[in-house]
């Protein structure tokens, strides 16, 4: 453990922690744009510099590992003069062109911007740099006029990720966030899991799907359909409707990451064709024999009436399996059942699955359509 | 400035004044007319040269020989035996204990000429660079010998320690504190980097060892091998020098072949490999992380500092990152020992410096001199004068990262402590020597030019704030500036100064300091008066083409 003191505070942390990551521990909040808990520090906005003793300069504290007996000031008339400067000329090259965005709030370089008094209109670029929505991506907007190059989705694609479709180009004043060699994202092979876009502090990069949608009235943490790994993610309601999905910084199992399912493979919640009660064939439910198909028809297609689809209550759904498996293993043995279980349950579900094929009906001809 | 054979100095403070500096002037220069020397012998002042005991003063250049205190009547005297006839007043030279200051390195010379003193320059010209026989015959390996053979890596350390010697790639570190830091890190394997990527602007003093004297740089880096504990060293050479390039990896493979690189160098047990990387044309990497991430195989950005290379550096090894001049040196060290290189030099910057000057001047090119030389004589004696009709206005020193040096400033020793004290840098050793038809404004614009162009992007102070500074420049040059626009210059120096990652942010803002600081009536006059006093800025608005794009919103 090593002891420092931030703002007269005496605090011990862990041998290797920035400075930053030391004054949350403590409760003070030093402004930054580039840096965040899940990436590695990057030192490129220069927000979040503070004096510390005996050093000539201002550090940035988001680099800056503590040592024993360091003596850190996070606020001084100087370091406001240096944040406001600093957050000036990121302004000057960032032009909003009035469109509403898809983020569920204000951005975090914009509360900063507000925080230290700057106006967006006076301060911001006399006009655009790039073409505004300049990737074709299905669910990611691109807008690189809002872009400070903070390169949070560089590092969010390369280490959470490991795809590395983000990367800087150019040098100087024409550096510029790149997807692959200048090429659309989905060329340089990105996965839509839109990473890049949660951990965005301007809204260059922001959710296609839910442009303009708004604030949400709540968000509901839950976990994800999806699959077995059990991702929690956030869920932004208004008006009933899921406008957006975000990731909880909160979430064990995931963190901030998730996959293009998650995030934006939401439109099934309100979809029209959605079931939302088990259906059975008529017949079925009717006790009836399987009517025969007319010659001539597409397997599976049969215009008697019997072969429609019906909506039932679950326990006579599940007493027709259960009598219609039970049927089939008494008459042609027990490897005449085959059991297909889904991605979309969750473990147990998946287990007790397992279970019931095996010891139950007796075979072992059980598969999931995740096994690849 | 015409070219003379002779350039008298007389100081003229206000204590020389009172013991009648001003008559004496008038009488030496009565006397140059009359011994008709007024053509051959240029009669100038000088003021605050750091001593007051033999007042008044008057230097004789290229001999730079003090006299001290000369009275008015002796004028003559000295003009016929000195000038006249050729010999040294012995009877008028001042007092040499007691000289000080600003001309104290005028003691180690003892009066003479202070000729060039090739050190690391001595075998560049003369010796075949590709063949390693014509090298050994040339006391070449002598050092490496030496280390390897006689002394611990300690020893070496220490010796380097004692030479004094700064980094030459403009820093002026104490190399022999870096060395002992690399050796004393834990971690292993530890790497020897040389920093080849010479990118600044105008310099060319490591591209001349690198061609002159290849296998002095491959001696040099396994030297520094041997003392701080490396077995693998790299150099990390401008992608330009190509015929630098094939002459290293010549000299690589023929010191291979001859056993003095591999295993078991001199049979002392040591084994040192180089090898060689061609950067990509990206100034910054000449900055030592930046040099080390391009190394690595990454894009060329400055790490954050802590922690340093020396415990930090190469994936994450103790990394010993020296410049070629730097290097270079030290074999010479080694050799000679530390006192004989503390004998070139002044006290507190041993040793010589490669030069390469370029501008206004009769003979542009490359000197190594002493530490201590100041840039009126690098004028005045190795560059043989400004150009006919020229009048020296300001220099431009290291490259691009160094500072404006004001005519003001002429007679500072270039060292990097009286630089240091005079508020101004050496950079990499490159003299830019600019005569009245430079612009102060077109010069910086030219700089900030290139910085906003050289930057690597990564900080927001350096990226943006060379761009807006640049902007500001470009305003001034067109006339279109207003005096509110000076003001941002301060700001914007101040946060790049402070809060940049790296050195190239940090020099990017010296020469949006230094015009308002010793040029600010120039920078106004284009201002106020709407003209450009050089007659160099178009003072109009130059048309752009229209580079700004017009949004495309998707459709809804």
């Amino acid at each position: 453990m090593v002891n420092i003191t931030i703002n007269g505070n005496a605090i011990q942390v862990p041998s290797g922690t920035t400075v930053l990551r030391a004054a949350e521990q403590a409760g003070i909040t030093i402004p930054t744009l580039c840096d965040h808990p899940d990436l590695h520090p990057f030192g490129g906005c220069r927000l979040c510099v503070v004096e510390v003793q005996g050093a000539r300069l201002p550090m940035a504290s988001c680099t800056l590992p503590v040592n024993e007996g360091m003596v850190v000031t996070t606020e001084s008339p100087a370091l406001t003069k240096s944040r406001r400067t600093i957050l000036e000329l990121l302004m000057s090259n960032y032009y909003d062109s009035g469109y509403k965005d898809g983020q569920k709030e204000t951005t975090q370089f914009m509360r900063w911007v507000k925080h230290y008094g700057i106006s967006v209109k006076k301060a911001q670029a006399p006009a655009p740099r790039y073409p505004v929505n300049s990737d074709p991506n299905p669910v990611i907007w691109v807008d690189m006029n809002k872009c400070i190059l903070c390169t949070r989705c560089v590092r969010a694609c390369a280490e959470i990720q490991g795809r590395f479709v983000w990367s800087q180009g150019g040098r100087g004043f024409n550096t510029r966030i790149v997807a692959g060699a200048e090429t659309t994202m989905l060329e340089a092979r990105c996965e839509t899991c839109g990473a890049c876009v949660a951990f965005c502090p301007t809204g260059a990069l922001d959710n296609r799907l839910s442009m303009g949608a708004g604030k949400p009235s709540t968000v509901v943490t839950t976990t994800c359909a999806y699959c077995g790994v059990g991702c929690q993610i956030d869920l932004n309601v208004k008006d009933n409707h899921i406008i957006r999905v975000t990731s909880n910084p909160d979430a064990s199992v995931n963190g901030m990451a998730m996959c293009v399912k998650g995030r934006y493979g939401y439109d099934y919640v309100h979809h029209p064709e959605r079931l939302s009660k088990p259906q059975v064939r008529r017949y079925l439910l009717k006790g009836e024999p399987k009517p025969k198909a007319s010659a001539g028809a597409n397997p599976g297609e049969n215009s008697d009436p019997l072969w429609d689809w019906v909506e039932t209550d679950w326990d006579t759904a599940l007493r027709i399996t259960a009598e219609k498996i039970a049927q089939a293993r008494d008459q042609h043995g027990a490897d005449s059942v085959g059991v297909l279980t889904s991605a979309k349950c969750t473990n147990e579900v998946n287990y007790l699955m397992n279970k019931f094929t095996r010891q139950v009906v007796g075979t072992n001809n059980i598969d999931h359509c995740a096994r690849l | 400035m015409k070219t003379v054979r002779s350039l008298i100095l007389v100081s003229e403070d206000e204590a020389s004044n009172r013991l009648g500096a001003r008559t004496l002037f008038q009488n030496l220069q009565d006397a140059l007319q009359e011994f008709d020397l007024q053509e051959e012998v240029m009669l100038s002042t000088i003021t605050d040269i750091g001593r007051s005991d033999a007042l008044p003063l008057v230097i004789v250049y290229p001999e730079a020989v003090v006299y001290g205190p000369v009275r008015p009547e002796d004028a003559h005297y000295l003009i016929e035996e000195h000038l006249y006839k050729g010999r040294v007043a012995e009877d008028l030279l001042a007092p040499i204990r007691q000289l000080s200051g600003r001309i104290a390195w005028l003691r180690a010379r003892k009066g003479t000429l202070p000729a060039e003193k090739r050190v690391v320059l001595r075998r560049a010209g003369r010796i075949d660079p590709e063949s390693i026989d014509d090298y050994i015959i040339n006391d070449g390996y002598l050092a490496l010998g030496k280390a390897l053979t006689k002394m611990t890596p300690a020893e070496v350390i220490a010796e380097i320690d004692k030479s004094g010697l700064q980094g030459r790639g403009g820093a002026g570190f104490p190399v022999g504190r870096k060395w002992s830091f690399v050796a004393g890190a834990s971690g292993s394997p530890k790497y020897v980097v040389c920093n080849a990527d010479e990118s600044e602007p105008g310099t060319f003093k490591d591209r001349l060892i690198m061609e002159g004297d290849p296998f002095a740089l491959v001696e040099a880096i396994t030297l520094a091998g041997y003392a701080v504990g490396a077995n693998t060293g790299y150099i990390y050479i401008r992608g330009e020098y190509a015929l630098a390039y094939q002459r290293l990896e010549n000299a690589i493979e023929q010191a291979t072949a001859y056993g003095m690189l591999g295993e078991n160098i001199f049979d002392s047990g040591f084994s040192f490999h180089i090898h060689m990387h061609a950067g990509a044309g990206a100034y910054v990497c000449g900055e030592e992380t930046a040099l080390l991430e391009s190394l690595e195989g990454k894009r060329g950005e400055p790490r954050s500092r802590p922690p340093y290379p020396v415990t930090h550096g190469l994936w994450g090894k103790p990394t010993l990152v020296n410049n070629v001049e730097t290097l270079a040196n030290t074999l010479a060290i080694i050799c000679n020992g530390a006192q004989w290189y503390r004998s070139l030099g002044t006290l507190s910057s041993p040793g010589t410096k490669v030069y390469t000057i370029m501008g206004q001047v009769n003979a542009p090119g490359v000197i190594e001199v002493p530490m201590g030389i100041t840039l009126r004589e690098v004028i005045s004696i190795y560059a043989r004068g400004m150009k006919p009709g020229s009048t020296f206005k300001l220099a431009q020193t290291g490259g691009s990262s160094g500072s404006i040096i004001p005519a003001s400033l002429q007679d500072t020793p270039m060292d990097f402590e009286s630089f240091r004290k005079a508020g101004v840098s050496l950079g990499s050793g490159a003299l830019l020597i600019c005569d009245e038809t430079t612009c102060i404004v077109d010069l910086a614009k030219v700089l900030l030019q290139f910085f906003r162009f050289e930057s690597c992007g990564k900080c927001t102070p350096c990226r943006v704030g060379t761009q807006r500074a640049y902007e500001i420049l470009k305003r001034i040059t067109e006339g279109q500036a207003t005096l509110d626009d000076l003001d941002e210059f301060p700001r914007l120096a101040g946060q790049m100064e402070q809060t940049s990652n790296c050195g190239l942010g940090q020099s990017a803002a010296v020469p949006l300091r230094d015009i308002l600081k010793y040029f600010r009536a120039e920078v106004e006059a284009h201002i106020r008066l709407g003209v450009c006093p050089a007659g160099v800025c178009p003072m109009t608005v130059e048309r752009e083409s229209a580079q700004t794009k017009t949004p495309v919103l998707a459709p809804a």
